[in-house]
């Protein structure tokens, strides 16, 4: 296995280079920078493909790019198809004897680009089994257009198309299960992660890359300007999000689950919520059901994970 | 040897393909394209070509994994109809854009609502703002030597652009015709290798496809599609002599049959144009001087070309497959007419079979015994005519 060691890879080259258009505080190029980081070896190269999206509009801002490895982005929802494509490419002209070179695939897809729009292209990709590691940075809504609310904002936040007025209190359906539809296509490795925790989530990409078909990671983003939160607080945020376990660090490796990382002690939601602008309004008593229903969903759901667990790793 | 045989025009395309045998295929079934794909898939599954078939789930998706394979240097191709061509839409855009010499058998077919399967142009007529060079054929013969000649136009340095080659659903798809085919290695050194500048494969020189550009970058990248499809008329004139010289048929940007002193004369694209060609025949017999000018490449557009091969018409008749809603007349006709101003002779349009709807040899005749009375009286023909429609 490749190294995390963070000595290491303070002295390696970013492959996302510095002076992209990304916003002061944004942790979405701080994840593909760890992200690229773990996957490129001496004798691995990697080729990414990317939805239309934050990451890819800040990154490529003609006539300049941040990338450092090859990059292509099509449209919005079809990186998983374009990767596949690329992968399928790969596979030909290797056959074919035209390249000797190991090359490792990464489509990159936002949560609108990934829970909604590429959904069906990602599905087809994993079905498929081509070999490619799927990265899908969740921010938890449509950023890059303005913070429209996607399949991946959790109940309860506000944003722009579900918004906090006299009637409607934010979003009003619970986030899609993106890690668990994935599993359900059968493939080896699904992981969760945070850029907080940088070890965990490269070793995470490594052990996705050397999975021989594809896999499936979702890396939380806090979006200060989609959550609003104070700005130098990103990374706190990530953390605050695990430790309260709303976004839990697991993998599943061949359909046994493994939580990464459990909290000393479990924090209540509000504690990281309620520092969010997006959720400000749960903090008033009428709507505290809200709140409450998601903190229920929350102990549920990570009861229900470690149950898992302890089944999944019984049965060895 | 180049041997003679029969086959559909789905079989005739798929064996080009089979010869071509590219690097990657994705595809998506849809009527009726699907025979040309079944005919592929067994030539993988039987070994003759070792290409990668990529099943995807939408032709949204064949588009776009067509596409990055293309750019990563493969040579690449996919097949489609109407609505399955209508899905890929964004990626068309995307494809010429990206200057991906991807080759697209199209099999012509209606578009919804109603729902219909059969023959018309306004899928790909619906395109040809897209960037894509389109090539369309009268018979199964042409729809073999058009995919051929397809891969050397698309991939010419000069030119780097999507190309489809067009097939009239069913009426050449599913109808089985004799045919020449060329032998497998003469094929292969006419094709010759697909050798990209860039690929995204390149790892130890990375590039950026599909980079963000502004007001200040995007309009020169418009541009310069434009020269490519300036480029392509030469490029396409060119492979068509040279497919001559090793198969005995060469191609030019439009064909012109009887013109010689025709009067009268009939301009369409694709099937029904052979349709033509045999009431011409018969009514030179009743001293009727017609001709026929078909129309082989649409885009990059010849109607300067074709303008000028009309100069010796009295009366010309355009017959569009397809509509331009709330134009009058269909795309060929208003294409080529903005480029016949000034010339002595009169147009009209007919709108005929849409969605599949017969167009016989009573109907082409009624259409030329017409235009040739108004040619003889100098009175100016119905200027949209919609051919064997219940009105």
């Amino acid at each position: 296995m490749p190294t995390t060691s963070l000595k290491k890879l303070c002295n390696t080259p970013d492959l996302l280079a510095p002076g992209h258009a990304a916003c002061a505080g944004c942790t979405g190029s701080t994840i593909l920078r760890q992200v690229l980081l773990a996957g490129q070896q001496d004798d691995v190269k990697l080729v990414c493909t990317c939805a239309t999206g934050c990451m890819e509009v800040i990154s490529t801002l003609m006539p300049l790019s941040a990338w450092r490895v090859p990059f292509f982005h099509s449209a919005f929802e079809n990186s998983a198809a374009s990767c596949s494509g690329a992968e399928a490419a790969y596979r030909a002209l290797k056959k074919r004897g035209k390249i000797d070179r190991d090359i490792r695939f990464i489509a990159i897809g936002g949560d609108g680009g990934t829970y909604d729009i590429g959904f069906q292209s990602l599905s087809g990709a994993l079905e498929r089994g081509h070999r490619m590691l799927y990265i899908c940075y969740d921010n938890n809504a449509y950023m890059n257009t303005g913070i429209q609310r996607s399949s991946a904002t959790p109940k309860g936040a506000e944003t722009t198309t579900a918004p906090v007025g006299k009637v409607k209190k934010g979003k009003e359906q619970h986030k899609k299960n993106l890690t668990a539809i994935a599993e359900a296509h059968g493939i080896k490795y699904v992981a969760q992660a945070s850029p907080h925790n940088p070890a965990d989530l490269m070793k995470k990409v490594q052990k996705a890359l050397d999975n021989d078909g594809p896999s499936l990671m979702t890396i939380l983003m806090p979006c200060h300007r989609g959550w609003r939160f104070d700005m130098p607080k990103a990374i706190a945020m990530a953390e605050m999000a695990v430790d309260c376990c709303y976004w839990p660090l697991f993998e599943i490796v061949e359909g046994k689950l493994k939580v990464s990382y459990k909290p000393k002690e479990k924090k209540p939601l509000a504690d990281w919520a309620l520092l969010q602008g997006r959720f400000k309004h749960l903090g008033k008593p009428e709507n505290k059901h809200i709140l409450d229903e998601l903190q229920e969903k929350v102990d549920r759901e990570w009861a229900a994970m470690l149950a898992r667990e302890e089944r999944d790793q019984a049965a060895g | 040897m180049a041997h003679r045989t029969a086959l559909t025009g789905n079989d005739a395309a798929a064996y080009a393909l089979k010869q071509v045998n590219p690097d990657v295929a994705a595809v998506y079934p849809i009527t009726p394209q699907t025979e040309l794909m079944h005919k592929f898939a067994s030539y993988v599954a039987d070994g003759d070509v070792d290409t990668e078939l990529v099943l995807v789930e939408s032709e949204h998706s064949a588009m776009s994994a067509t596409l990055s394979a293309s750019l990563a240097g493969a040579r690449s191709i996919t097949a489609t109809s109407s609505c399955g061509l209508a899905l890929m839409w964004e990626l068309l855009y995307v494809a010429s854009g990206a200057r991906a010499p991807i080759v697209m058998p199209e099999v012509n077919r209606a578009l919804s609502a109603p729902i219909n399967i059969h023959c018309d142009h306004s899928d790909t007529m619906g395109a040809r703002d897209s960037g894509w060079m389109q090539i369309y054929a009268e018979n199964a013969q042409e729809s073999y030597d058009n995919i051929l000649q397809a891969f050397r136009i698309a991939e010419h340095p000069d030119v780097k652009l999507p190309i489809m080659p067009c097939l009239d659903g069913f009426i050449l798809s599913h109808t089985i015709e004799a045919l020449e085919v060329l032998d497998d290695e003469k094929v292969k050194a006419f094709v010759g290798e697909y050798k990209p500048e860039n690929s995204l494969l390149n790892v130890d020189k990375p590039v950026t496809f599909g980079a963000f550009a502004l007001q200040d970058t995007y309009f020169e990248y418009k541009r310069q599609q434009v020269e490519a499809m300036r480029n392509a008329v030469k490029v396409i004139q060119d492979v068509g002599k040279e497919y001559g010289e090793i198969s005995g048929r060469s191609y030019d940007l439009f064909e012109t049959y009887m013109m010689d002193d025709a009067e009268v004369v009939i301009v369409g694209i694709g099937s029904t144009m052979g349709t033509v060609k045999f009431v011409v025949n018969q009514l030179r017999k009743e001293g009727i001087k017609a001709g026929v000018l078909k129309i082989r490449v649409f885009r990059p557009a010849p109607w300067d070309k074709v303008a000028d091969a009309l100069s010796g018409a009295k009366v010309v008749g355009v017959m569009d497959r397809s509509l331009s809603f709330g134009l009058e007349g269909g795309p060929l006709f208003n294409e080529l007419r903005s480029f016949c101003r000034g010339k002595k002779f009169a147009m009209c349009d007919f709108i005929y079979g849409l969605g599949g709807r017969d167009i016989g040899v009573t109907h082409i005749s009624d259409i030329i015994r017409g235009l040739h009375k108004a040619a003889k009286s100098g009175t100016e023909p119905e200027m949209l005519t919609f051919v064997n429609l219940r009105e």
